[in-house]
């Protein structure tokens, strides 16, 4: 038995959401220009507020070049070879669940999202978002009722219009990065939350992305505000078909959390990441950002990154105000031909502003796997302090693992600490393991699981277990 | 125990094997029955440790031609989480450190991967305690070393207990034990010898890999055999082990040449 072919064959496992879903789809010509802009911002009925903000940013977008100082090195995307909008058909103003297609409520039952009212997460309220439209938000009454909102960003533009106005794009700015502007301009759904002073949200907030169409971009929106001494804890959950053409998603994320308030943002995200020899699979390229705006207000970001062909994406905090919280905890796992690079960015703007940063990345196959950090202490963040551990796990030969950490202070009496390990599963670990019962298999996901302890423990109860199965899922394998 | 009706539980018939391409055993032939405590004895290179490794299935250590039966089954032919479950252990010499996985947790899925084969109920959390913490009696062990990661920042004499402790968890039919003596300081030796005294019974083997005596004062091997170029060259009753200690391997280079020469 050679351990290398077999730790090869192990992470490598068929993507099981990878079927596609046969519903019509109504979907907008191919390119970009200002037409294609207002007539999605026609098509969703929206005030002229937000028309401006898309075209405003579109215009920044022009003037903006592409980044490439991540490494990933993928080929050009023509920006105007895709489908900038799609919807399942028939889905205009839906009051009910029984008038959803049936056929959309089947494909997430599929992903193991049931959402009729029988079979749904007893404690967690979802907002499902089939290519560029939200489908179907559940609990909303009984959310509503403490005041909670929970909706699709499009109900949210035609029904708080006001507070969409006031805080979208101040956390990440439309010029802020090349593929937040594009998102500006061109974005589709996404999920809204809202929770009022004083309100502890009652349940789990869930959104659940779908791509099904193959050429089309995917622009989702997330806005989160919590308002004074509220909390929320909100999870993302992603998957796509196999298609072997690439396929670009391009998210923003914006929190907002005002004094004394706090939100967990947990996200596992398993898009498509391509076959073997890196055909298909998804561009991710996120931007995620929470401003810790209020005094002793915490924003914590927990991830789970196992899919995607590319991935560029670092949830970040600004913390202004006065000791307020910045976390990341992150898993990155890349396999194949896969490509991450991933990371935070803790910007110390307030005193005595705190953040952590638990970073592992598990790279397997010819992938490879950075860790970016920035932790940047201004000059007002007097006792401001920080805690970094970015740890690489190695499987085979063949895989690469960077960190990057950037560290900038301005203040003498803030204190940064950094740690980095590398590891490899070497032979004589699993063969230790297997020496005492444990099958091969069961040996890897055992130190993988171990190795990422720290940051499944963080995840929401309800979910912390599915990101171990999805982890041992994405190691499993024939035995060679 | 020296029975000769007793089961045969190992038997290994001229033995060839190889690590990196290069030939360490060279035709090794040894038969263990129920209740025998063997003892293996060599300098270091002599393919002892490799023994070791070849029983319990290390992928680097290449079998080049000879046979291995355990109980009847081909031992070979078997991965080595197959040959555990069976009831094959191996003490390392080097236990290896695996940090992020409990030793706890690791202790309860060797338990019952082994269980399973002999058709003994699955033990949960609650079960699985209270058979540990009556196990860890055998090796004086701290609870608290159950709380850490596998091996993780252990002593030199930890190590080996928890080497042991796994021992007494998984009730195996042949114990081999790989220079368990090594590094370790005369009490902590007593007590790993003391556990291993106390699982030896009428139904299992136990097989001793060593360089010195001092173990064979603690454990009473009934066999001892001597290793040398990948062959087993003497083999005697406790007595040899003294003989050793006092005349030391010089011989065996004598009786090489003599062999060559021949």
């Amino acid at each position: 038995m050679s351990s290398q072919n077999s730790l090869g064959e192990l992470v490598s496992q068929p993507y099981k959401y990878g079927f596609v879903t046969e519903i019509e789809t109504e979907k907008i010509p191919k390119g970009l220009n200002e037409e294609v802009i207002r007539l999605i911002s026609a098509k969703k009925e929206e005030p002229e507020f937000l028309l401006d903000f898309r075209l405003k940013a579109y215009k920044q977008w022009l003037n903006i070049k592409e980044p490439n100082w991540a490494e990933l090195g993928y080929p050009p995307i023509d920006y105007q070879d895709l489908v900038y909008y799609a919807a399942p058909k028939q889905t205009q103003k839906k009051n009910s669940l029984e008038e959803v297609d049936p056929k959309l409520l089947e494909t997430f039952d599929k992903l193991g999202i049931p959402l009729s009212e029988q079979k749904r997460l007893s404690n967690v309220a979802v907002d499902a978002v089939f290519d560029s439209v939200s489908i179907a938000t559940t609990y909303k009454e009984q959310l509503a009722e403490h005041g909670v909102v929970f909706c699709s960003i499009s109900e949210a533009v035609s029904e708080y219009p006001e507070l969409v106005e006031k805080y979208i794009g101040k956390v990440v700015p439309p010029n802020d990065n090349f593929f937040a502007a594009l998102n500006s301009a061109v974005f589709s759904d996404g999920s809204f939350v809202f929770i009022p002073k004083g309100v502890q949200c009652p349940m789990e907030l869930s959104s659940y992305f779908r791509i099904n169409s193959g050429d089309t971009g995917q622009f989702e929106r997330t806005l989160i505000i919590a308002e004074e001494a509220s909390s929320v804890s909100y999870l993302e959950g992603c998957t796509a078909p196999m298609f072997d053409t690439k396929t670009l998603h391009a998210a923003v994320v914006e929190l907002i959390a005002l004094d004394n308030s706090s939100i967990k943002y947990s996200t596992v995200q398993n898009w498509y990441s391509g076959d073997e020899e890196g055909i298909g699979g998804i561009y991710n390229f996120v931007t995620k950002r929470g401003h810790c705006k209020g005094k002793r207000s915490k924003i914590s970001w927990s991830q789970v990154e196992t899919g995607s062909a590319i991935t560029w994406k670092y949830p970040s905090c600004i913390l202004q105000g006065e000791e307020s919280i910045g976390e990341f905890y992150s898993v990155a796992l890349t396999n194949n031909l896969q490509k991450a690079d991933t990371g935070t960015k803790m910007i110390h703007i307030g005193p005595k502003t705190r953040s952590t940063i638990v970073s592992k990345g598990i790279s397997a196959g010819n992938s490879s796997n950075s860790y970016r950090g920035l932790v940047q202490m201004g000059p007002k963040a007097s006792g401001a302090r920080n805690y970094s551990q970015c740890d690489s796990m190695l499987i085979g030969d063949k895989a690469a693992a960077n960190t990057y950490p950037y560290i900038r202070s301005n203040q003498p009496k803030a204190s940064i600490e950094h740690e980095a390990s590398t590891c490899r599963i070497s032979e004589d670990q699993l063969f230790y393991l297997q020496s005492r019962g444990i099958g091969f298999e069961e040996a890897v996901s055992m130190m993988v699981s171990g190795f990422c302890r720290d940051v499944f423990n963080q995840l929401p109860m309800e979910f912390a277990a599915e990101a171990d199965k999805l982890l041992a899922l994405k190691l499993e394998g024939s035995v060679g | 125990m020296i029975r000769k009706e007793a089961e045969l539980i190992l038997e290994i018939r001229n033995l060839h094997a190889s690590v990196e391409d290069k030939a360490i055993l060279q035709g090794v032939n040894l038969s263990i029955r129920a209740g025998e405590i063997h003892a293996v004895m060599g300098r270091n290179g002599s393919g002892k440790s490799t023994l070791s490794k070849v029983i319990a299935g290390h992928p680097e250590y290449i079998v080049t031609s000879g046979t291995v039966k355990f109980q009847g089954h081909n031992l070979l032919e078997l991965e080595p989480e197959e040959r555990a479950r069976l009831g094959v252990f191996m003490g390392f010499q080097y236990p290896v450190e695996i940090p992020g996985v409990s030793n706890l947790e690791f202790l309860r899925v060797a338990t019952n991967s082994r269980r399973e084969k002999r058709g003994q109920e699955e033990l949960d959390t609650f079960d699985f305690e209270d058979l540990v913490r009556e196990r860890l009696k055998v090796v004086q062990m701290d609870p608290i070393f159950l709380e850490r990661s596998v091996n993780e920042g252990f002593s030199g004499g930890e190590k080996k207990r928890n080497e042991i402790l796994q021992m007494a968890l998984l009730e195996p039919l042949l114990a081999i034990l790989d220079e368990t003596d090594s590094g370790l300081d005369i009490d902590a030796l007593r007590i790993v010898a003391a556990g291993v005294n106390q699982l030896a019974n009428p139904q299992n083997a136990t097989l001793l890999i060593t360089h010195y005596q001092r173990l064979l004062n603690e454990i009473t091997p009934d066999f001892v055999h001597v290793m040398a170029a990948g062959k087993i060259l003497r083999t005697g009753g406790k007595e040899l082990a003294l003989e050793l200690e006092q005349s030391g391997y010089d011989w065996i280079d004598k009786e090489q040449n003599h062999m060559e020469a021949k």
